[in-house]
């Protein structure tokens, strides 16, 4: 259970390899949760740090490409550690818009795994946190769904689609005790964008973390990493397509 | 009708499905339908944290349970041993006893709470150096246990231990019987006092509160310096006809309390800050009087003065706040001083912060009186570095033999209490006999592993 000052007891985290799932879910364990599980394809993920914190932590396999597997998945996970307090889908795939160019299909899988996969998990987990009265479902977007962007609009028409999905179950789950939290972070320096120029405004996963954390505490529905992307973004949506389009990237 | 439910802190809410049940055999028959997200009695909803909240499951509003199908009621004999419906609260209790010459045994800093919830609390007041807490008055209760029977306990049960101070979880209490305190007046003969810091506090209340039968500090925790844990000692008996004021000898015992003042439910956040609170800290303590003094002052403001405005708690703001209450034994008082000297040095804002010392607790398992001296403090929740602040009293609390009260905790962690109530394996077991399915449950059961 959350308790009344924000920390919580239990967390899973899908995707568990995810630097920044990781980040935040080791602040939650440093504030108190103390069961994790830890959801990550073939099953191997980084348990030690956590388990030095003073966390039960257990590694289930999970493939965010397989849809069919993800409502079991969501009631493992419940049956392994109780009530599901945090739920933090944090799985996806950066690849490049050249790349998806020359290969629609490629293109097509990771919209799968980056707006499917997490349409799946989303609407599993909900259940669960509906019928538990509680519990926080964390959705990782991006500001690349915000306005999608010719330089990757592959991935950022996924984020955007995960974005007005959380957007529409934090509306379905209001008053039913659960609620989603929609993170929107910029460019965030970190294995997935390794060799890629940071962005104006770029962020590391733990300040992505501590973000999120903030939010958990309060009762934040929307963050933004860092927040003054807030107003950048309230300016950039309204630019004309023609400048738009001519941005660098 | 699902709802979301908060403690009187307003805090964490979550979800569940309330149903209003009027007699027993109503009450287990929805606790026979419960489902397997279990259920949980609750009263009034004083507790400050998650005890009487079910997060996806079944909350049984028992204000309206009684064992006559018509209204709670209650009954009083010659000796002032009064059965009580366990939905019945102590205010209507005590507006129809007081004039009859008796007073409830013990009462919490509300009248607002039920004898139900008096029973799963086991609650403490003023009088605990005397009288200790609510079971030690109590001569029997009927309790709804999990295969839907009603058993009568007493105070040689096993059953009746877990369930005094046992927060709801071993069943549903329909019914108690407790011994009530005769009175001659509705008015209290009052000492007032201000002293200078936390050890003349200290010292004043250990020597001279025996002489008493009702005593509490209320302490200034943004006094620092040389007048760290100064504060405004009051030490009360119930009062004779010849103290009373002319006026009110005709009828002494006349009691009809009612709210003066109503928060109103936009309160913003913010409202009780550091300024404010210590404007009203200043106010307060340069109110009471240097030398002692005595007065007489009605039941109601002696004993529930927050009473006075309805729905305080709102003016915590949206983000609500939180309770703590711990205490440590006599011989702690160093963790007591730590903990004030951490609290005023970090600025902390409590609206009303009370010290007390305790006499013996009760044979509850999970109850939390003990000999000792307890601090309890209201904090916005809101409040920077607030969780780990008090995270790191739990630990010296802990060190020092102490605990925390469950029916204020909203926060504490289950390693806490298992650490600090050394009778929770006894009383597990014992609930395991009385509910082995585990149908009875709630946020606080969930959020401490209690079950």
């Amino acid at each position: 259970m959350r308790n009344a000052l924000g920390s919580v007891d239990t967390v899973l985290l899908l995707g568990g390899r995810s630097e920044i799932g990781l980040a935040i879910v080791e602040r939650l364990v440093r504030r108190g949760a103390r069961r994790v599980v830890l959801a990550a394809r073939g099953a191997s993920a980084p348990v030690e740090v956590l388990e030095r914190l003073g966390a039960e932590v257990h590694v289930l396999d999970f493939d965010a490409a397989r849809p069919e597997t993800h409502a079991a998945l969501i009631e493992e996970a419940a049956a392994t550690v109780g009530d599901l307090d945090v739920v933090i889908p944090a799985f996806g795939v950066l690849g490049s818009q050249a790349v998806y160019d020359a290969d629609p299909v490629a293109a097509a899988c990771d919209v799968a795994v980056n707006f499917g996969g997490h349409v799946s998990i989303g609407l599993a987990a909900a259940r669960r946190l509906r019928e538990q009265g509680h519990g926080t479902l964390v959705v990782l977007s991006s500001v690349a769904g915000v306005r999608v962007r010719k330089a990757n609009f592959v991935y950022g028409s996924a984020k955007a689609g995960l974005d007005g999905f959380a957007q529409g179950l934090a509306d379905a789950l209001h008053g039913s005790g659960a609620r989603v939290v929609v993170v929107r972070p910029g460019f965030v320096i970190g294995r997935m964008t390794r060799g890629m120029t940071p962005a104006p405004m770029s962020v590391t996963a733990a300040e992505v973390a501590d973000g999120v954390v903030e939010a958990l505490d309060t009762r934040k529905v929307t963050v933004w990493v860092p927040a003054r992307l807030r107003l950048a973004f309230a300016v950039m949506r309204l630019l004309p397509r023609p400048i738009w389009r001519r941005l660098p990237r | 009708m699902t709802t979301l439910l908060t403690g009187w802190g307003r805090t964490a809410p979550t979800r569940a499905t309330v149903a209003r049940p009027r007699t027993a055999e109503e009450a287990a028959d929805l606790v026979a339908k419960a489902g397997r997200r279990g259920v949980v009695a609750r009263g009034l909803g004083r507790a400050y944290g998650d005890a009487a909240q079910n997060a996806g499951g079944l909350v049984l509003d028992c204000t309206a349970l009684n064992s006559t199908g018509l209204q709670p009621s209650w009954h009083v004999d010659s000796t002032g041993l009064v059965t009580a419906s366990a939905g019945i609260s102590l205010h209507d209790l005590m507006t129809a006893l007081v004039p009859r010459g008796w007073f409830v045994p013990v009462t919490p800093g509300t009248r607002y709470v039920t004898v139900g919830g008096a029973v799963a609390a086991d609650v403490h007041g003023k009088n605990h150096h005397v009288d200790s807490s609510f079971g030690a008055h109590l001569r029997s209760l009927r309790l709804l246990t999990a295969d839907g029977s009603v058993r009568t306990l007493g105070p040689g049960d096993d059953l009746f231990w877990a369930t005094v101070g046992g927060m709801g979880l071993t069943g549903v209490v329909v019914e108690a019987t407790f011994q009530c305190v005769p009175i001659e007046t509705a008015w209290m003969r009052v000492d007032v006092e201000r002293t200078r810091d936390l050890d003349q506090t200290l010292e004043t209340m250990a020597a001279t509160d025996d002489g008493h039968r009702y005593t509490v500090a209320w302490i200034d925790l943004l006094a620092r310096g040389g007048r760290m844990g100064r504060g405004v000692l009051t030490r009360g008996d119930h009062a004779a006809p010849g103290d009373l004021p002319a006026r009110a000898r005709g009828n002494p015992l006349a009691f009809a309390p009612r709210p003066l003042l109503s928060a109103p439910p936009w309160a913003p956040g913010g409202l009780l800050n550091r300024a404010t609170v210590r404007a009203f800290n200043a106010a307060w303590y340069g109110k009471a009087p240097a030398a002692p003094r005595r007065i007489v002052q009605g039941l109601a403001p002696f004993f529930h003065p927050l009473d006075g405005v309805a729905g305080w708690n709102r003016m915590y703001g949206p983000r609500g706040f939180v309770q703590y209450q711990f205490v440590v034994p006599l011989g702690a008082e160093d963790t007591l001083r730590r903990v004030v000297e951490r609290l005023s040095g970090a600025g902390v804002v409590s609206f009303l912060t009370v010290l007390k010392r305790f006499g013996a607790g009760t044979p509850g398992m999970l109850s939390f009186p003990m000999p000792g001296w307890t601090l309890a403090l209201d904090i916005p929740a809101g409040q920077s570095g607030l969780a780990a602040m008090l995270t790191e009293f739990d630990g010296w609390v802990a060190a020092a033999g102490g605990r925390l009260y469950l029916a204020k905790d909203s926060r504490m962690s289950a390693a806490t209490l298992a650490a600090t109530y050394p009778r929770l394996g006894e009383w597990r077991e014992i609930r395991r006999r009385a509910d082995p399915d585990g149908v009875f449950v709630s946020d606080l059961a969930r959020r401490l592993r209690l079950c």
